[in-house]
Formats: structure tokens, sequence, C-alpha cells
């Protein structure tokens, strides 16, 4: 990174003379599918954690801190988020303003902060969060600390809130299910040196610039360490995304680029929390742990027994318990510790509840048993149900004895039929799994797209099925019983190719003793591998620190070659394009140094690869003999002269063609080859080739072998003029 | 305590790096600093240290006998030390290796002759009996150049030399080396270890750290490692990675346990041995991130086997630097009469030097402070001596300026000499108006009168 101190503005008085608002920008999308197929249906979001909509925590937390104006920013399900917020009480609170910013097309974080750049919102320092976010902790330091940064160094754009958290050893995961996380700090300046948090597993090394050491006298490699996803930022946070419209991911596009990047000099730095609580649900396995912690206090003041919302207070018990007021419950019921029963809930005899969250107006039979469980509102277990470890969301029936194995998630009205017997992290839902399974990395849009064959409106399919139900029309075949037992509504969604081995990992349901043991092995192994695989060590014990380096270099190479097949392609792609859609020339050179700059090729490259779509143009014109060939070459170079000239600047790139024109010659166009001579006279003619680029290729391929020559003879001739010209000129 | 502790010292032979310093008659170890051979100042550390049985490897066996000459004139009735001479150029790891069988005791210091400082080994040792570590190493602040040779365009070089300098990897408690970067290396980018950094959570990396080549050894695992990777030529940039590296998945049969590995299966039996031996126990005692990354998944008995690197870091005010180029042994010369003057073991005079008091002055010559004059030894009139060593016997003439140089035993400069940032070594002659800059002139070289060098080595012709 370039240091750049002393680059102080002393602008900043004036900003703090004229107050700003303390902003923060909510976004309420995830742009994640973890929380599928739950998802499809209502905005994660508003998804209840210990009985209150996530968002709720997230607002109640901002306006705690003192945050006086929040722009929540809506994507997936914007109307429900909206709706939710109109008819709550946030929109009514003083000092703390609400206001919503709709997008349906916005695909990642990236898109919704380059569209809140250009409402021009933000006027200071914001506090970037998403909407799943719980957290107790004062801003007034971090900010202090970010402000104070911001005063000597105009380049320190953010501040990210770190908190520490050991991932466990054997899965590599933290308790939150997210990826171990990599990180380089300075020690003394808490700048963030090195991000890395999709760990690619099979590296058994971290690689660290020694540039980084030659700035930093020290620096502290960190495991142990979690990302809060709480950011303090700059305003020109949202410039940069703006300016750089390929970031889409927050950290893994704009925190590695700021990173990587050393011309603007932007630095990052941490602010590490200790005391106070911070942590991101992001996949079952968060949502699990985040709610055991507000039910054991973590994140007080925002425990089910304080009102810090709308919510129903609920009394605490003993050992965790909390009970609403108003509840049900059967003199055998036993309720165990850290569980909480919400409003309006009936408990029948014998039923054991533990570590669980149910909801509001639950009708729970006897004999049934619920442990470490979430149970939404509206739900129905009849009697002798068990559950494990599963998530139920609303208005789901059980029928009497059906069993969720660990894991499992059921979404809105799933209806499970009598004694059936739901596997191991099954996913059911009324609606059908989208055809083509997105990866996770994608967005979650339900509205728009993403295959998902939806129903025109949910809730009167639902209803129309709740109907079936009851009324047993002949569409009940529909639902076949094999799915989820007889009576039963909804599909289980196959887990995606590949996916089940990792479906524990990111599960309500505590990692199997059996995996943990597996994984050790399987790391184990791994280690035995990596240890002879990536010859750190060989088995001599002889040290060879370079084979290391050279096999990732050999790889490098491969995927050098195999990217500059893709990029010829891409080119030739995009100029056939240009060619039948008439497209302007200069659009064609926008399109291929955006492509060049994404396989990160020469401008050489471009000028082959180019030549080489014009060559083949001009083959691909019907054409009988050698001279209307000839002609062919002729037209189509003087069509595409300006083209091809504008990625020739020097000698090189010039040459370069002539070298992909003998490759071509020799390859894939072999027609060309008794033209060579003629061509390349053509290319001279019309000012694509310098006399000096060929004369210097055919010094070049002097010394070569002779089969490497073929071509320079061919145009002894030519090149001999051209000598004799140059001599003459000179 | 000490007693179970053997100590080796690496006297080396005749450096390369050290010419034309160093010659036939003068091994590295005897090079004087502050007028007496830089080994002594090993040998008297680990006296203090009450180490007194010693075994010191020499290169080559005529350097050998002289250094075996030297320390029986000097430390008959001291110290008991036992010279071994090892063949030239088998690094540091085979001159252990050849002398392998006089190791008995359960721990072995190694120590390099080189090492001019005031770190205690006995804590080097307490520190690596304390955790029961394979090996311990001792870390020092890097030296820091001179201000007045650092502008020299040679000194940059050499203070850049591989070994100079290490990346040092260390655990939050700072006890444990997991990472360490030697030789080319540095000049790479820093690759870490996932498997240890996970273990650990945290890892400091500190380029200001460097390894003063002291290190205490469990014997057992030495040898295992000598005798198993017969390509390790050196202890710091072999034998210690390979141990760093290879701390949790430990190859080593670490029970102390007697070898019983006959020699004629070399290569394939210890093979499938360690695969075996890994899957059993191993040896723990205080909990660290190594037990921890032993453990089984449910805190079982082990599963893994590991072993622990440690390090003792002297503390930032200690001295510590290893004459192991010509740079160095300036830097050392001028630090050991000037800011380390403890270390000489003189006392010095209320001008802050030393002058022999058979030393002879001419009228209006000046010895600064920093500065010593070795027995014998006649300076002219007018002449002026700044932060230099001169040796025993020199005749130096009138008018003669020394600043920042070291000037061994018999030499002579004649009038008018101006020598500045220069090394003359013994015997040498320099004439009339000589002058030098950033010079070495080897042993017995006659510099004409009237030449003027900058930053060049004289010395003569090699046979």
């Amino acid at each position: 990174m370039v240091q750049r101190k002393g680059s102080t503005r002393v602008s900043e008085d004036a900003e703090e003379l004229v107050r700003v608002p303390l902003q923060a920008i909510l976004l309420a999308d995830s742009f994640a599918q973890k929380f599928r197929p739950i998802t499809l249906e209502r905005p994660k979001v508003l998804l209840p954690l210990v009985n209150v909509p996530m968002i709720d925590y997230t607002l109640a937390w901002l306006e705690s801190a003192g945050i006086e104006e929040v722009f929540v920013f809506c994507c997936a399900h914007s109307k429900q988020v909206i709706n939710y917020l109109e008819n709550s009480h946030w929109v009514s609170l003083p000092h703390f303003e609400v206001t919503t910013i709709e997008s349906h097309n916005s695909v990642s974080a990236g898109d919704a902060l380059r569209l809140i750049y250009e409402r021009h919102v933000i006027h200071g320092d914001f506090v970037l969060i998403t909407g799943d976010t719980v957290s107790n902790m004062s801003l007034t330091q971090a900010l202090q600390e970010h402000k104070d940064r911001r005063k000597k160094d105009n380049n320190a754009v953010m501040t990210m809130v770190i908190k520490r958290s050991k991932p466990s050893p054997i899965t590599h995961q933290s308790r939150l299910g997210t990826d171990e996380l990599f990180m380089a700090i300075d020690p003394h300046t808490k700048q963030l040196l090195y991000y890395e948090d999709k760990a690619d597993h099979l590296k058994g090394t971290l690689s660290l610039e020694k540039m980084l050491l030659a700035d930093n006298p020290s620096i502290s490699l960190h495991n142990d360490k979690q990302d809060c996803y709480i950011d303090i930022c700059s305003p020109e946070v949202l410039s940069i995304f703006t300016d750089n419209f390929d970031y889409q991911h927050l950290r893994r596009h704009f925190i590695k680029g700021l990173l990587v990047d050393d011309i603007m000099g932007y630095k990052i730095f941490t602010h590490e929390i200790h005391s106070n609580y911070a942590a991101r649900i992001d996949n079952f396995r968060s949502y699990d742990t985040i709610s055991k912690d507000i039910i054991q206090r973590w994140t007080y003041p925002l425990v089910p027994d304080v009102q810090f919302l709308g919510n129903c207070a609920a009394k605490l018990e003993r050992q965790g318990m909390y009970r609403a007021l108003d509840i049900g419950q059967s003199r055998s019921a036993q309720i165990g510790p850290f569980s909480i029963i919400g409003n309006g809930t009936n408990i029948g005899d014998n039923t054991k509840i533990s570590n669980s969250v149910i909801g509001e107006r639950c009708t729970i039979g006897s004999n049934v048993s619920i442990e470490g469980s979430y149970i939404w509102d509206n739900v129905t277990i009849e009697d002798g149900c068990v559950l494990k470890h599963a998530i139920v969301c609303n208005d789901v029936i059980m029928k009497s004895g059906a069993v969720l194995e660990p894991g499992v998630i059921l979404s809105f009205k799933v209806v499970i039929g009598q004694e059936f017997v739901v596997p191991a992290y099954s996913k059911v839902s009324l609606l059908q799994q989208p055809t083509k399974q997105d990866s996770d990395e994608e967005l979650e849009y339900a509205d728009h797209n993403s295959g998902v064959e939806e129903i025109p409106s949910i809730t009167s399919t639902v209803d129309k099925l709740n109907g079936v139900l009851t009324c047993k029309l002949p569409e009940t075949e529909a639902w076949s019983t094999s799915e989820v037992g007889s009576g039963g509504v909804g599909y289980i969604w196959s887990i995606c190719e590949g996916g089940h081995e990792e479906e524990w990992r990111h599960s309500v349901a505590p990692t199997p003793a059996d995996k943990l043991t597996e994984v050790m092995q399987a790391t184990d192994d791994d280690l035995e591998l990596t240890t002879q695989g990536s010859n750190v060590l060989l088995p001599s014990g002889e040290l060879v620190p370079d084979s290391n380096s050279n096999i990732s270099e050999d790889d490098d190479n491969e995927d050098s070659r195999d990217d500059s097949v893709y990029f010829e392609k891409e080119v030739e792609a995009t100029f056939l394009r240009a060619v039948h859609e008439n497209v302007k020339e200069d659009h064609v050179i926008l399109e291929v140094n955006s492509l060049r700059l994404s396989y990160n090729m020469t401008s050489a490259d471009c000028a082959g690869a180019l030549f080489y779509s014009v060559m083949k143009l001009a083959l691909e014109t019907p054409c009988n003999s050698n001279s209307e060939l000839l002609k062919n070459v002729a037209s189509v170079i003087t069509r595409w002269q300006k083209l091809i000239k504008s990625y020739l600047q020097s000698m090189d790139e010039e040459i370069e063609v002539i070298l992909k024109f003998e490759e071509m010659c020799l390859e894939s166009a072999k027609e060309f080859s008794a033209l060579f001579a003629q061509i390349l006279h053509i290319l001279y003619e019309k000012d694509i080739l310098q006399e000096d680029a060929i004369l210097k290729w055919a010094s070049e391929k002097e010394g070569a072998e002779e089969s490497d020559r073929v071509f320079v003879k061919q145009s002894e001739k030519f090149i001999q003029w051209l000598n004799e010209a140059s001599e003459e000129e000179d | 305590m000490m007693m179970d502790f053997q100590v080796v010292v690496l006297a080396g032979g005749t450096s390369k790096k050290l010419v034309p310093l160093v010659s036939k008659e003068v091994p590295k170890a005897l090079l004087p600093v502050a007028n007496r051979p830089v080994l002594s100042y090993v040998l008297e550390l680990l006296e203090h240290s009450n180490l007194k049985d010693l075994i010191v490897v020499v290169e080559g066996q005529d350097a050998a006998l002289r250094v075996g000459g030297w320390i029986s004139g000097a430390y008959v009735d001291r110290l008991h030390v036992e010279v071994a001479a090892v063949p030239e150029d088998v690094g540091t790891a085979g001159a252990l290796r050849a002398i392998a069988h006089h190791l008995t005791a359960n721990d072995i210091l190694v120590v390099s002759g080189d090492l001019v400082c005031d770190v205690s080994p006995g804590a080097v040792a307490a520190a690596h009996r304390r955790h029961g570590a394979a090996v311990t190493a001792m870390l020092c602040s890097v030296p820091v150049s001179g201000p007045l040779e650092s502008g020299s365009s040679s000194g940059k070089d050499k203070t850049k030399k591989p070994g100079c300098c290490n990346i040092i990897g260390l655990d939050p408690t700072k006890q444990f080396l997991l990472y360490i970067a030697t030789g080319p290396e540095i000049e790479r980018d820093i690759r870490v270890q996932k498997s240890i950094l996970r273990a650990v959570g945290q890892m400091e990396i500190r380029a200001d750290l460097m390894d003063a080549h002291l290190y205490a050894f469990k014997r057992a695992v030495l040898q295992e490692v000598l005798d198993q990777k017969d390509a390790f030529q050196s202890l710091q940039q072999d034998v210690l990675p390979y141990l760093v590296r290879s701390q949790l998945r430990s190859e080593l049969s670490l029970n102390g346990a007697p070898h019983t590995e006959e020699n004629g299966h070399d290569k394939v039996v210890p093979g499938i041995n360690q695969v075996m031996l890994s899957q059993l126990l191993a040896k723990t005692s205080t909990p660290s991130f190594h037990e921890l990354y032993a453990m089984g998944p449910n805190g079982s008995a082990p599963v893994r086997r590991t072993h622990k690197c440690c390090v003792y870091i002297a503390s930032q005010d200690k001295y510590c630097a290893r004459l192991n180029s010509i740079q160095a042994f300036s830097d050392i010369n001028r630090d050991v009469i000037g800011e380390a003057s403890h270390l000489s073991g003189y006392s010095f005079s209320a001008q802050n030097n030393i002058i022999h008091p058979s030393a002879e002055l001419g009228s209006k010559t000046t010895v600064g402070q920093n500065c010593m004059l070795g027995e014998g030894s006649q300076l002219g009139d007018k002449c002026s001596v700044k932060r230099s060593v001169i040796g025993r016997h020199c005749r130096i003439g009138s008018n003669v300026k020394v600043v920042n140089s070291v000037v061994m035993n018999h030499v002579t400069i004649s009038d008018g000499c101006s020598i500045q940032g220069s090394v003359i070594c013994s015997n040498a002659q320099l004439q009339e108006r000589v002058v030098l800059k950033d010079c070495q002139v080897g042993a017995g070289f006659v510099v004409t009168s009237g030449s003027e060098y900058k930053g060049e080595f004289l010395a003569k012709k090699e046979r």
C-alpha cells in the first residue's frame, strides 16, 4: 500500500460546523439464498428471531447507537418489507427517521450502494449494515476512531468491526457456521492488510506479499476473528462502488479490491469489540447460535423480557426460561431450560420442550418432544410428534406422530402427514424447487426470476390448498403422498449436487460426532497429501522451497493458457457481433478493452485476437479461388483497419499480429498459407504493419529452424524490397 | 541444571565472506574484536553461565590446530574444551553430524563462534527446558549498522545479505516459533501454513528480529533429523525451518527412547514406522496450542504428533551481533569499544578510550573517545585517531588520520596516510600519503605510496 500520510485536508472542520445527522444504510436483502426455501415467500429480514423479526433487532440497535437517519434498502420482497416498516412503530419515533429505498433490479450489495449514491442522500460518515445483524455494541468509540483517522488520512475510508471468535479446529468454521476467515492486521494502526474469507481449503499456505513487511515492521495474522459485517464508511465508499461498477460483494470485491489496489491508496481499518455482542445471521447455523445467544442474554438489552420494540414482553423464569403471560400449559408438560413460549400458545400433556423457541398462537399436542427447535407462529403440532433441531415456519401442521430429524426446515404452511419421518437436513416447501439451482452466491429473488415456478398469488394458492385438504378434492393427488406422508402438503427439495456433504455445516442441527471424526480424518489425510503434494518437504526431508512456487506457476501457466483461449473466443464473438449488428468501432474497442481487463491480457493479445477474428471473417466469406480470397481479405481489412490499428500502439503488437498470422496459416486457416506474402503486403499497404515490425520479425526468425522459417522465405522478396527501401531512405 | 546441557561452539573455518580479513593464519574464530579473538566472547559468555564443558568445532585441520592452540593457551585452567576438526564446507548441520557421536547429554546448546552478545545462554537453556521444546532459538533485534558506514555502497549490500535478517512468526505469547524465513526465502512472498495459524489463532509476523544462531536442541531430535535428512546442510536454513514447519505433524519419535532402528533399513522402514507411530499417542507436557491441536475431537487422548519450537527473545537493551561479514566486523569492533563497551572486558579511561600503557604517542597526537590502542604501538606526531581500534606493535608515522577503522597487529603506516572506514590486517604496510576509504587491506599487503583507494579489497593474490 502506498503510504499517503500528510494528504490531510482541513475542510472537515467545515463539515463539523454543518452538523450532519448520523446516517446508516441498512440492506434489507442479503443477496444470498441461504435461507431458501423460506425466503421464497418472505424476506429474510422479516423472519422471526426469538419471536421478533430480525430487522427489528437491527433497527433497535441503530436507534440505541445514536443513528438518526436510516435508509432501508429493499429489494427482494420489497413490498413486504415496506409494508412492515410502515406499520411498525419505527416510523413514528422522534429523532429516528426510517426511509425506504426500493429497487427491483439490484442483484448485489454493490448495486444497492450504487443506487444509493445516485440518490445523493448520504452526506457524511455512515454505518453500513445488513438487516440481519444483532448487536449491542456502542458505536461511539469506533466512530471516533474512524473520524480521527480520517482527519489524519483522507484515504481511511472504512472501519470494519471485528470480534474474537476462534473457528472450530476441526470443521474450520466459526460457531456462526461461516467459513474461517484469515486476516492480516497491522497491530499498531489496526489497518487491515489482508482478508481471505472464501478460503481455499486445498491451499495449505497463506501467501502474503513481502511488500507488506517493508511498510510495517510487524503484522498480526488472525484466524481467530469474526467479521461482524458492521462497517463505518466514509461517503467515498459509495463513489468507489460507482467507480468500480464490477464490485458486487462487499467483502469479496470491495475489500479485496481496495487491498489489492495500491494506486488509490484507500485504507481499511478494523475495530475490535470485546465485551459487546455483534453477529450476523448468515445461515441456519448462525440463526441457531444467535437465537441461543439472545436467550442466554448475551445481547442484552435486546432480550425477550425487555420491551425494546413492539414485542410482547415475556417473563424470565429460572434457567433461562421465558414464558409469555398468556399461555395454556398442561400441568404435566415439561418446559426445559433456555426456552421461550410465545403468547397464546397451548401445550398438551406430557409434552417436553427444551432449548427451543415457540412462537405465538401455536397448538402443541400431548406427548410431543421438541428439542433445540424453532417453531414460529400458528403452528399446529399434533400428539406424539418428535422434533429435533428443526425450523418450523408459520402455519405448519404436523400430523400426529410425525417426526422431524435434525436439520429439517419446514417452510410456510407445509403439512406433514401422519407418522411421517422427514429425513435429516430436508427442506420442505409448498413451492417447488427452482428448476435451475443457483449457487448461494447469487441473489435471493423471488419477485422476479430464478426459475421459481411461482404460483400467481401464494396466499390464494395456499388458501386453495387448505381448502383442498379439508374438502378432499380430487386435486389432493397433486401432492404425491410419498413426499411428505399421507395427507401431507409440500415438496421436499432435493439437495443440490454435492451439497449434501456440506449440508450439515450450515444446518440448525449441531454437527454430529461421526462427521467430526470423519472431517478430522479427512484433514489429516489432506495434511499428508499437501505435505507430499506441495513438496514443502520431500519425503526425503529435503528442503525444496522452490518447487512449491514452481507448481503454482505451472498452474498459473495452464490457467493463462485457458484464459487466452477463452479470451480469443470472447473477442471473436464481440467482433462478429460488431459485424452483424453494425456496432460502432468505438464500442467494440470499449468491449474488447473490458475483456482485456477481465482476462488480464496485454494489448498485444488484443491485437492478435482481433486480427485473428478479422482474418477468420475473411476466410468465411465464400470464395472460389485464391485471388478471390485475397480480395476478401483486402476488403475486410480495409473495413476494419481502424479497429485493428487502435491496438497496434507499438512494434511489439505488430509483431504479435504477424506471429498470430503465421500460427493461423499453420493451424486453423491453412488456406492463407499460400497467400502469406501477398497478405503481408496488403497489411503493409493498409498501414496495419510498419516496415520496422516486418523487418524485426524477419530478423528474429533468422536463427530459427527451417520449418519455422517457411513464411519468411515465402516473403523473402517483399522483405528484401523493404530492406532496400529503408536503406534508400537512410 | 546446567549439567545436562552439552555445548557445541561452531567456530567455522576460513569463511569466504570474510576474505581478505581471514587467512590460513587467521581463521574466522581468531579475528580480533577489540584486540582479542572473536571466539573469546562466546567462550567467556558460556563460562559466565557456568557452561564449561565445550566442544569447539572448527572447519579445516590447520584452522583447528590454530584455534586449539590459542584456546589451550588462554583458557587452560578455566574451561574444559575439546576442539574437533571437520572438513571444510560441510555446513553447520554437517559439522554437527560429524561430531554427533560425541553428544550424550539430553539437550545440546549450539552456539555460533562468531556471536558477540551479552544475552545469557542459561536463559535460553531454561526456556528450552521449561517448554520441553524440540528446539529453542534465540532471537535478537536486528543490529543497526553504524550511520557512518551505512552511507557506503559496499556496506549497504552487506547489511542486506541473506542470513542477516529473518522473517519470523510468533504466537501471541511470544514463546513459540511458528514461521521462519531465512536466506533467499526472505526475498519471496511470505507463505504461512494455514494449519499452524488455525491451531494458534493469531500469529505475529516480524521483520525486526534476527536468529542469533544460538539454539538449544533436544539431542534425540537433533540426531534424528541429522540422520534422516542427510541433505540438510545448514542448521539455520534447513534444520530449524524444517522443525518449525513440521511442528504440528511431527515426524520425530519424541519419546526420548533410544533409537532401535537398524542402519541397514535406511529409507523405507523409518517411513512406515513414522506413519504407525503418528497414530500412536504423542507425549504431552504443559498445555499449549500444540497439545490442543494434538487432541482428538472430544478432547480425548492425543491423536496427532507435535513438537514445540520455542524462542527466547533477547530484550532490546541487550547487545547481540554476529561477525559474519566485513561490515559486521567493522560494526562489532566499533560497538565493542563504543556503545557495548561492557563486552570488551577492559576498563576505559576517563577519556572513554583504552590506551595500553606501553603505547607511545607523539606530540600533538590525539586519540579520541571510543578508541583502543594496543600494546607496544607507536604513533608519531600530529596524528588523529577516532572511533578506531589499533592493534599491538603497530608503527604509525606522523600526520596520520585513522577514523572508523580497525588496524590489526604489526601494521606499519607511514606519514601522511589517511584511513577511513577501513580494515588493515596484520603485517600490512601503508607507504606514505596513502588514502584509503572503505577498503580492506589483506595481511602482509603493501600499499604503495601516494595511492588512493575507495571501497576496494587490497590483498595478495592467493598463491
